[in-house]
């Protein structure tokens, strides 16, 4: 549906993007394109702007310089899994509306979610593993449950540019299996899927191209070349500097 | 069966300002408690009360400018309170300063505003009916505006229902697919500043914030649903508009402090009765399944 073609325009492409905290860079100077169709991880120690960059894809924040391009891709078209942490699971929220919230863009703030919608909604429910939840509220999930009912919530989006930050983080062997054969399952119906991961072995076997961000692209490629120690090592050491009396950046192209 | 007439029904038949105290209450309980509940669910039990205060200097300043008449105190309640919500938005917004504390920040600044305003002017009568409403001495237009000011505030959140749902539980995700999301906020501000000045025409503006907040914090113990508590908040308040008045009637006693006393009571009931979590079963020896 949504066919990968290496010769189209890319699915996303940064031009010389900063983003950042009260002026202080967490992404700088980011330049290059992600394919139609790519499943990349991205990767790099805490601190190193990769929920940052994410957030800047999403339009959730302004770059401080430079642009993003999304080949005409609306931000609100974009599928995007936050962190758990930024749910507030004390909301007495069904599981069946809490996923329904992916229908957004179908049924707007009024419409009834029945037909196609509904269908879709209660296939994506029954994909991760939830059948019988829908009536529970999001508070009495586990951790896993959670991240499940997010994972259908992307799933009823239909969206060509999936978003996960940290999507696997905290979660056992068995979901995780499950989550990664979804993630696989996207990236095989050529959707463009970009992935916050840490587990270097986990990102090595299931994704096929890797950014390692320290800040800066430290390397960005198949994930073959880009995670080695030597490219780890320097990540490390390039990131979780903040220095408020940092010069002035003079680089300031947009 | 004589004296179950006397207590329940006697007061409302034979008296004009009992009903007219009924109805305008009932109007507030269908307003007033589901705003609470979503206060409740945001966190924001205490934004209430300081919202309350907020509308103080407004409402004064529509007392100075025309005496103890409604539609003046109104508008200027409303101003003012929206004032205050809007500024503190943008404050938390724009600056590192957090909705709570600029929130206080703007309220104190205001209610000291209101307390010079109705000092300097008013007798302490008249600061006495601001603060404390005048439930039994409702006339047409104060009830027309409470009833008003019910069914807007039960359309305007049937409208954002589900933005506002979506905003409390995933505030990011909402801002990706919708720009309804400050909509949604903003309007649900208003509901808040409007059900407090709706309220503070009936039980003064210290009280009022009682009818919002009491009902909805009791219907937490009831349900664990959001419909749920929405429906039990409305019940509660109802209820407790009902024991109080007659309470007040019996005993003679200033009806607002009763009806949010009842809505009390109500509230120490729940939380040591409510089977959602109520005290007294949690301490009971616990059984539970197998899976």
């Amino acid at each position: 549906m949504f066919a990968t073609n290496l010769n189209a325009a890319p699915a996303i492409a940064f031009h010389h993007v900063t983003l950042g905290y009260d002026g202080h860079p967490a992404v700088h100077h980011l330049d290059g394109a992600v394919a139609q169709g790519d499943l990349l991880a991205v990767a790099g120690p805490n601190g190193s702007g990769k929920s940052t960059l994410l957030k800047g894809i999403a339009g959730l924040m302004r770059p401080l310089a430079g642009h993003i391009d999304l080949n005409g891709l609306e931000t609100r078209d974009i599928a995007y899994l936050p962190q758990l942490a930024e749910i507030d699971r004390a909301f007495p929220v069904s599981v069946e509306d809490f996923v329904g919230m992916g229908l957004w863009r179908k049924t707007g703030a009024w419409r009834a979610i029945d037909g196609a919608n509904k269908a879709a909604l209660t296939n994506a429910i029954s994909t991760v593993g939830l059948d019988g939840f829908e009536q529970r509220t999001i508070g009495t999930l586990s951790g896993g449950q959670l991240q499940r009912a997010l994972f259908a919530r992307v799933l009823v989006q239909d969206s060509p540019l999936i978003l996960l930050d940290e999507p696997l983080s905290a979660i056992d062997t068995n979901t995780t299996t499950g989550l990664l054969q979804l993630i696989d399952r996207w990236h095989r119906e050529g959707r463009t899927v970009i992935a916050v991961l840490h587990d270097f072995d986990l990102i090595k076997a299931h994704f096929p191209n890797t950014l390692l961000l320290a800040r800066k692209a430290v390397a960005w490629g198949k994930s073959l070349d880009v995670i080695t120690p030597l490219n780890m090592a320097a990540a490390r050491a390039m990131s979780e500097r903040w220095d408020d009396t940092a010069p002035w950046c003079g680089d300031h192209r947009t | 069966m004589m004296w179950l007439y006397d207590v329940l029904l006697s007061p409302f038949v034979d008296f004009a300002f009992m009903r007219r105290a009924l109805a305008g209450c009932l109007a507030l309980s269908f307003g007033s408690a589901p705003v609470g509940v979503f206060l409740m669910l945001r966190r924001m039990s205490l934004a209430g009360d300081a919202m309350a205060h907020a509308i103080l200097p407004g409402a004064a300043i529509g007392f100075f400018i025309a005496g103890l008449q409604l539609i003046p105190m109104t508008i200027g309640g409303m101003i003012a309170g929206m004032t205050v919500a809007l500024m503190s938005g943008l404050v938390a917004r724009f600056t590192a300063l957090r909705e709570d504390a600029s929130l206080a920040a703007f309220y104190l600044i205001s209610l000291a505003l209101g307390v010079l305003i109705v000092s300097m002017k008013g007798t302490n009568v008249d600061l006495l009916h601001v603060l404390f409403g005048t439930v039994l001495a409702l006339d047409d237009p104060g009830l027309y505006f409470l009833a008003s000011a019910a069914t807007l505030s039960l359309v305007l959140l049937a409208v954002i229902y589900r933005a506002l749902i979506a905003e409390c539980v995933d505030p990011q995700f909402l801002s990706i697919v919708s720009r309804s999301g400050s909509a949604a906020h903003l309007t649900f501000l208003t509901l808040v500043v409007l059900n407090l000045v709706a309220g503070f025409q009936a039980l003064g503006t210290l009280l009022a914030v009682g009818m919002m907040m009491l009902p909805a914090v009791t219907a937490r113990f009831w349900s664990r649903t959001l419909n749920g508590m929405l429906g039990v908040s409305i019940v509660v308040a109802i209820m407790a508009s009902i024991v109080g008045l007659l309470a007040s009637y019996h005993a003679a006693a200033p009806s607002g402090p009763a009806i949010i006393l009842a809505a009390g009571l109500a509230y120490l009931v729940s939380l040591l009765f409510g089977p959602e979590g109520g005290i007294v079963w949690q301490m009971m020896p616990r059984r539970h399944r197998t899976a």
